[in-house]
């Protein structure tokens, strides 16, 4: 998981910063934003390989922000946390979205992780 | 003793509500009473009015032919009686105005006389006598020796010479044969007198009143005014016997009375004074069988009435019950679904409630879980700490914690979501599982074992999760309510058929009583009354399983528990 650098998106702002803390403990670069907006600026300044978008945010939600961060990034991965529902419900809400992969909150972060590793062995192995 | 129901449909309550409250639109039973009350007098009322009055009227004229009858039976026969008395009268008359004493006086020529009368009037004249003034029988021809005999001291000879005629009652006489005489006198021109006097059997009178078409039981006789039997009567005695009855009073005209005879049987009778002679002709009838054919039309009548009223009665009853039934059950439906639309709301608030507590406890769960994640992470790193077993345990204590905290909030997530009706793949074990969840608390408390018995080979199936549930749930907490500490509630499910999965509730609590089985699935049926119970748990319970196309049995044993058993189609037959 080196080199490999994340975007957490979610409007709690104590969430993202501990949860990035962590991934940081773990060797994993991970940077955070608070808005849509916040992430969209954070973007244009760097490069990010996983976004982990939560489904739920006020104004923009991570639904619209993975399609305005594809057209900027389109070999970006996602990965979505939401506080609502189960599987059946995140799949009725993000089957246009084309994600295949999501969190419940509280996250585990272990289970996070090993998402993240799935996601890139996806994309690389499309490569 | 099992008590043992089938249920295909809500069980109705035979008799009209008792329970019509202010809940019911109506009181059905008064309705019921109203609606039987004035039908059954508007249709019978009349019907017994107008069959009383025909009754009435004809026992009347029934009553009134039969005297009527017995009237002409007797004027008619008075009529062949008083001719046949004036005819012989008459022969005599006419014997003594054409015949002088002198010519009588010849034995011979009264035998002629004598003959001739026989043949010419038939029966009755049995003997001819010629009487002279001092009362002692000058000539006398006929079957006895009576010739000089006297009779002046006797009465009939004091009154036939006063009268000029004498008609006798029927005695016996010196002959020991009942006979009357006829006695006329005539005055002769030296300013003496003399007296024909002829016998006459009673035979004629005999034949003729036997002969008389009375019908049943009639009897016709004659008796004298001091009720002494002047023929033998079938009935009431022999010739010269005394009648049982009183002589009735003296009537120009034919007459007809009844009176009870001896031995209380009811009797009619005719009866008409024969002019100049001291006979009275009687009929009598017994009245029973002269009503024999009012009998009859008597019960004709109340058979008829009988029958109408049966019949009409059953017609009115029947229709009452119907309509009533069938108002009572739309407004028990109209009740019920306006129960079900309130439960619906309710459970769709609560569900809305749920789902939104869930979802904002879960974002400070999350920072609370992150926040315990990284003091770990932290002390994992820091080797002072990393072996502080007491603050990891702490750490781990908070990660357990919201951990579990988060299972709930999954739950309540997902009974809020299932309260929406969708149809989804089942696997009843699962399904059945994520109910005892919501009650694995209470189970621990009281000590509530659960057994939990599904058949391997029970397929997925498609149905609707959240009514499925709901059931599920509704019967897991009856049998708890039913259950005392330390019970237990065994589930089993198996493939019943190709169509159906039946799973079975069987719990070891205090039962049901028969009269309570008849009636669990009615609305407002409730045993809880008074300790929070609705009346409307199984009733909706047994709305949701129609909904899904399933059945539901019940049997169950006062102290040994009860069993529901829900079969479930695996193939929806119906759209939901």
């Amino acid at each position: 998981m080196k080199g490999i650098k994340v975007l957490l998106v979610d409007d709690e702002d104590e969430l993202v910063s501990t949860l990035a803390e962590r991934l940081l403990i773990r060797g994993i670069e991970a940077d955070w934003a608070t808005s849509a907006e916040g992430a969209l600026i954070k973007m244009s300044s760097n490069r990010y390989d996983i976004a982990l978008l939560d489904v739920k945010m006020p104004r923009i939600s991570g639904i619209e922000l993975k399609k305005k961060m594809e057209e900027k990034n389109p070999d970006m991965k996602f990965i979505f946390m939401t506080g609502h529902g189960s599987e059946a419900d995140f799949y009725a809400g993000t089957a246009e979205a084309g994600s295949e992969y999501y969190l419940v909150k509280p996250v585990n972060i272990e289970d996070l992780i090993s998402k993240m590793k799935d996601v890139i062995t996806f994309k690389r192995g499309q490569k | 003793m099992t008590s043992r129901k089938k249920i295909t449909s809500p069980p109705e309550d035979p008799s009209i509500s008792k329970r019509a409250g202010s809940r019911y639109l109506f009181n059905y039973r008064r309705i019921w009473w109203v609606a039987v009350l004035l039908m059954g007098s508007v249709a019978l009322l009349p019907l017994i009015i107008i069959t009383v009055i025909d009754y009435k009227y004809t026992q009347h004229a029934i009553e009134s032919e039969f005297l009527l009858r017995t009237t002409r039976i007797v004027s008619n026969n008075r009529r062949s009686i008083s001719f046949f008395l004036t005819e012989r009268k008459s022969a005599l008359d006419y014997i003594v105005h054409a015949n002088s004493y002198e010519s009588l006086s010849s034995d011979d020529h009264l035998a002629t006389i004598l003959v001739d009368l026989q043949k010419s009037f038939g029966g009755g004249f049995v003997d001819l006598g010629l009487i002279d003034s001092t009362g002692r029988q000058r000539v006398y021809e006929g079957p006895y020796n009576l010739k000089g005999k006297d009779y002046s001291d006797q009465e009939w000879y004091t009154q036939v010479i006063d009268n000029g005629i004498h008609i006798s009652d029927v005695f016996l006489g010196f002959r020991q044969v009942p006979h009357i005489i006829i006695a006329i006198k005539k005055d002769t021109s030296n300013g003496s007198f003399f007296i024909i006097r002829a016998a006459i059997g009673i035979e004629p009178f005999e034949n003729l009143l036997s002969n008389l078409e009375l019908g049943g039981k009639g009897d016709a006789f004659m008796i004298n005014h001091e009720g002494i039997l002047q023929t033998s009567s079938k009935y009431y005695g022999k010739v010269l016997g005394k009648l049982p009855f009183d002589v009735p009073k003296y009537s120009a005209m034919s007459q007809v009375y009844e009176r009870v005879a001896v031995g209380g049987k009811k009797i009619v009778i005719g009866y008409r004074f024969i002019d100049q002679s001291p006979f009275i002709l009687m009929v009598v009838k017994d009245k029973n069988e002269l009503m024999k054919p009012w009998f009859r039309t008597r019960l004709e009548l109340i058979l008829f009435l009988f029958l109408s009223i049966t019949i009409i009665s059953s017609v009115i009853l029947g229709t009452a019950t119907y309509m009533v039934k069938k108002m009572k059950i739309a407004d028990e439906r109209r009740l019920l679904t306006f129960h079900q639309v309130e439960y619906a709301n309710k459970m769709a608030s609560i569900g809305r409630l749920a789902a939104s507590v869930a979802h904002e406890i879960n974002n400070p769960l999350a920072i609370i879980n992150e926040k315990a994640g990284l003091i770990k992470d932290l002390f994992v790193i820091k080797q002072e700490y990393a072996d502080d077993g007491k603050l990891m345990g702490l750490v781990d204590s908070i990660i357990r914690s919201v951990k579990r905290t988060g299972a709930i909030t999954k739950r309540l997530l997902t009974f809020a979501r299932n309260l929406q009706a969708s149809i989804e793949p089942i696997h009843l074990k699962e399904a059945i599982q994520e109910v005892l969840g919501f009650m694995g608390k209470e189970a621990e408390l009281r000590a509530i074992q659960i057994a939990l018995e599904i058949a391997e080979d029970i397929p997925v199936f498609n149905s609707d999760r959240g009514k499925l549930q709901q059931i599920f749930l509704n019967i897991v907490n009856n049998a708890f309510a039913a259950l005392s500490d330390g019970g237990s509630l065994n589930i089993s499910a198996r493939l019943e058929n190709d169509k159906n999965v039946s799973v079975t509730f069987t719990d070891n609590g205090c039962g049901i009583t028969k009269e309570d089985l008849n009636r669990i699935f009615e609305p407002f049926y409730s045993t809880k009354t008074g300790q929070g119970g609705t009346g409307l748990g199984l009733s909706i319970t047994y709305n949701l399983i129609q909904e899904i196309g399933g059945r539901i049995n019940v049997e169950s044993e006062i102290d040994k528990g009860t069993s529901f058993t829900i079969s479930i189609p695996i193939h929806m037959e119906k759209e939901i």
